[in-house]
């Protein structure tokens, strides 16, 4: 059975496309067969980092407008045949989401993909509100820095209350995926560590992705992480993230406790 | 302890921590406020309703938080007598 997912946080630029594009490929390295969607209508990214932005025919909007069948505007990654991209629409207006619209795509992405994946805008209006509104699980992005982690909690609020799930009476599952992490800030006292954010937030953690080149250099090639470097750090961290959202038990390390004497004595310049 | 650390400005995440948690206290609070005000909103209209006509733009209901006091204003706006009865 499908499930659906979104990837959510509020603040902007803390990482939600690259973990959706991270996460989604990880599931589809997994041979499930995965769709990533972009709800962020004039202002679509995705597509700049999965790499196929030259391939975007038709959107997320010209199939709720039914201007476009869905088999047309989705498109099928180059490096993975079960990972696909449902783009948002560059130009429209984003009045043209509506939730029945939504719904209806939602409930045919339904039969044919294992994972849906949605990626959130930022923000707390219409296009965020109805990228959560199907989800069965919550992926809340967040970065160890004060902003980041008021504005998740606000999500969760909605989380709580504005999914079609919590409308039922059902629980969400939530998730939190610390993003931009770097261990020798946070042992220095600079940067909220992972406790300090997991007490805030009190949702269970999902993984910890470390600050790092490689998701930067991921995105200028426009490959997914878990694609591009697949032993990095990064695409390690999504891909046992990945692993967990599909049920197993796996305990989250955290960065850079894997580095031995050296790397702990020349940590500062390392990061 | 490292020995540089005893020059080194004094860290700054506790203060993150703190001034987050007390920030979220207060917003998850009032948050739930809100709620709460729209929910009495809707529950006294319907019990006025029932023996005055009125819209739904003559109920107003506010909500302040005080640390010793709070207090909850109800201002209800009623049409004149002869076209106030309800069906």
């Amino acid at each position: 059975m499908a499930k659906v997912i979104v990837v959510t946080s509020g603040k902007g630029g803390v990482g939600k496309t690259t973990s959706t594009a991270a996460l989604g490929a990880a599931l589809a390295q997994r041979g499930e067969k995965t769709v990533v969607v972009d709800f962020d209508v004039g202002l679509r990214n995705l597509d700049l980092v999965m790499g196929a932005e030259r391939r975007v025919v038709y959107d997320l909007i010209n199939v709720i407008q039914g201007d476009a069948k869905l088999p047309q505007a989705l498109i099928r990654d180059k490096r993975l045949e079960t990972l696909h991209l449902l783009p948002a629409s560059q130009t429209r207006d984003k009045e043209n989401l509506t939730e029945d619209g939504v719904e209806r795509v939602m409930d045919e992405l339904r039969k044919s993909f294992d994972w849906i994946i949605c990626d959130s805008p930022a923000g707390i209006e219409r296009g965020a509100t109805l990228a959560m509104r199907h989800a069965d699980t919550a992926v809340v992005v967040t970065n160890p820095e004060v902003s980041s982690v008021r504005d998740s909690d606000r999500i969760i609020g909605l989380l709580d209350s504005k999914t079609a799930k919590a409308e039922r009476g059902d629980k969400i599952d939530k998730h939190l995926l610390l993003t931009r992490y770097d261990g020798a800030r946070a042992e220095r006292g600079d940067m909220l560590k992972v406790d300090d954010v997991l007490e805030i937030l009190s949702i269970p953690l999902i993984g910890i992705i470390p600050e790092s080149m490689d998701v930067l250099r991921a995105s200028n090639v426009g490959s997914p992480v878990t694609i591009a470097d697949e032993r990095s750090e990064a695409a390690i961290a999504y891909r046992q993230a990945a692993q967990r959202l599909a049920g197993e038990n796996l305990p989250v390390a955290l960065p850079g406790e894997r580095r031995g004497f050296f790397g702990k004595i020349f940590g500062r310049r390392a990061a | 302890m490292n020995i540089f650390r005893f020059f080194a400005k004094e860290s700054s995440a506790p203060a993150a921590r703190d001034r987050l948690q007390v920030l979220l206290a207060h917003e998850r609070a009032s948050v739930g406020d809100n709620d709460l005000v729209s929910k009495l909103r809707e529950e006294i209209l319907a019990v006025i309703a029932k023996h005055v006509k009125v819209g739904d733009d003559q109920v107003n209901v506010k909500m302040d938080r005080g640390d010793q006091v709070s207090t909850l204003a109800v201002d209800i706006e009623i049409p004149l007598e002869k076209d106030a009865r309800a069906a």
